[in-house]
């Protein structure tokens, strides 16, 4: 097999606050079209490390690499705009906006950059209604955001995510506090979201976990403990050990 | 969503129509005291874009308006200047010194950002009073009456008379209210709302939210400094006060009686404050009291300011 340049690269990211070294020289890839899970205990550094690479918190050590290009300067927003989404772990939306204008920020933001869309009013109404289709809030898009029950909050931050049309998608634990019907919209949902972009997904809940991920990567104190497929990482006994219930 | 609807144009439309028509009703000293208003309107217009529209809450606007004021005064008095270029000198002072003071002030966030202004605005007017030789500091500059004529279109129009004055007032007043108008409800208009709503998400919506907020400073600066600028051609006098720290938190006190975030809230905000001192001065010399009561009933009762409130409980379209 040749070599391929993976769509996200991380070379020896490192992250402390203050003497708690968050995330230490962590080196991490991830193919393009992957699901891949990133899962831990509460204090291993997964949303940090996350952070890192869309570049919401600023690394005190190492290179992110996307797609090929060295990242490691860009400020957040310029991520964004080259393909990396983030939702929130917590629920972070226009509280005071419609749940419309909430994805139509997206959208607008995306067409501005993308060299083939054009920022019209009919472009911007169609495809924000398209990623509200895709969630299943269609029916709520003129309710206030702040207005919504929790678990449709998430989706709305999920698809806020959607609309840009990110080439990497992370979910920050986007499952917390859903009903269990909740969840299983939410594993299909993935699933087809997984069909045309990367998904890297932080998740506590190993159900959802190995529904989705093709591979899994295990962090622990600010490391990466383990990396393989699901049946690998259930077998492995380091990981047991600092997750599974040992 | 970014169009404005008919009934909101035609409310800013009458706006205008019912000023034009005060300038024949009114009698001489409110027609005065409504060209005041007018201009001060606009200094509050281009307040509220920042702090209504953007969340900035600025102490410092006093030097943006004071630059327009000083722009276009000293290039009157020394230069020479007539009233058109010396206006856009007092512009172009506003707009760069937004500008500067916002890629340095928008650094900061919160209470900082508010002393940062506050800070720079006070430079600009001890600025004023060191170089007394040019501004005459507190006492300050009577700008000569012929240098105060406006030529439009070959015709030309002394600034010294009342009509004229209201009038010219009134245009400006006009444009930088359709101008408003029309920005707030434009992508960039949605883009700053959503900064001042939550600024974490917008930058993880891809948007660069310090080159936002710069823009937002920048054009509040320009609009600031036309009213400024337009102060010292229509009444002929250029002084250190209009830089001190009262001439920034008026447009606070204005734009939050008004209403934040709404574009008719600065007229009524202003014109409300000036009859309320006006009125109250005439009975005694605590008016300021009667001001500060005024307020604190405001804040109490309708927490959004006048327009916000009618806004909130009644005409949900209103803009």
């Amino acid at each position: 097999m040749a070599a391929v340049t993976p769509l996200l690269a991380t070379k020896g990211v490192s992250r402390s606050f203050g003497g708690l070294q968050a995330v230490q020289d962590v080196d991490f890839t991830l193919q393009a079209g992957e699901t891949r899970a990133l899962i831990g205990p509460n204090g291993a550094g997964k949303t940090t490390f996350v952070s890192l690479v869309c570049g919401r918190i600023a690394a005190s050590a190492g290179r992110v690499f996307f797609d090929g290009q060295d990242i490691s300067r860009l400020p957040a927003h310029k991520r964004v705009r080259a393909g990396i989404a983030y939702t929130f772990q917590i629920t972070s939306i226009f509280s005071n906006l419609t749940v419309f204008d909430n994805v139509a920020l997206a959208v607008q933001r995306h067409l501005l950059g993308a060299r083939d869309g054009r920022l019209s009013r009919d472009t911007l109404r169609e495809q924000s209604q398209e990623a509200l289709a895709l969630v299943g809030l269609s029916a709520q898009a003129a309710s206030r955001a702040g207005h919504l029950a929790y678990g449709h909050q998430r989706l709305l931050e999920v698809a806020m995510g959607l609309a840009l049309k990110p080439r990497l998608l992370i979910l920050d634990e986007p499952t917390q506090g859903l009903s269990d019907g909740e969840i299983e919209n939410f594993i299909a949902l993935v699933r087809k979201i997984g069909q045309t972009a990367t998904v890297l997904l932080i998740e506590h809940n190993m159900d959802v976990v190995m529904a989705l991920a093709e591979r899994i990567t295990v962090m622990n104190e600010g490391r990466i403990l383990a990396e393989g497929a699901p049946e690998a990482i259930r077998a492995d006994e380091a990981v047991q050990r600092a997750y599974l219930g040992a | 969503m970014s169009r404005i609807d008919g009934k909101s144009l035609w409310l800013h439309w009458a706006v205008l129509i019912v000023l034009f028509a005060l300038n024949f009703l009114l009698p001489e000293y409110h027609r005065g005291v409504v060209t005041r208003v007018l201009l001060l309107a606009v200094f509050a217009m281009g307040y509220n874009l920042t702090f209504g529209y953007t969340g900035l809450l600025s102490l410092g606007h006093a030097m943006f308006f004071a630059a327009g004021l000083y722009g276009a005064g000293l290039t009157i008095y020394h230069l020479g200047w007539s009233v058109w270029p010396a206006f856009g000198a007092g512009l172009l002072a506003g707009i760069v010194l937004a500008v500067v003071v916002g890629f340095l002030a928008l650094r900061t966030a919160g209470v900082a950002f508010m002393i940062v202004t506050l800070m720079f605005s006070q430079v600009f007017y001890l600025t004023t009073l060191y170089f007394t030789t040019y501004t005459r500091g507190e006492e300050g500059l009577v700008l000569p009456v012929p240098a105060r004529t406006l030529t439009v279109a070959g015709a030309e129009f002394g600034l010294t008379d009342p009509g004229t004055r209201y009038m010219t007032a009134l245009a400006l007043f006009a444009v930088v209210l359709i101008a408003t108008a029309f920005l707030v409800r434009s992508s960039f208009g949605r883009t700053l709302l959503a900064i001042r709503e939550n600024e974490e998400r917008m930058r993880m919506l891809g948007y660069d939210v310090f080159a936002n907020k710069l823009a937002s400073m920048a054009i509040s600066g320009l609009i600031s400094a036309a009213a400024g600028a337009a102060y010292a051609v229509l009444f002929g006098y250029v002084g250190s006060g209009f830089a001190s720290i009262q001439y920034s938190i008026l447009p606070l006190l204005w734009v939050l009686l008004g209403g934040a975030a709404t574009t008719l809230g600065p007229l009524i905000g202003t014109l409300l404050t000036f009859y309320v001192i006006d009125t109250a001065s005439s009975y005694t010399s605590a008016y300021m009291l009667l001001l500060g009561i005024v307020l604190i009933l405001l804040i109490l009762y309708f927490p959004r300011g006048i327009a916000g409130t009618v806004r909130e409980r009644w005409l949900p379209w209103l803009p």
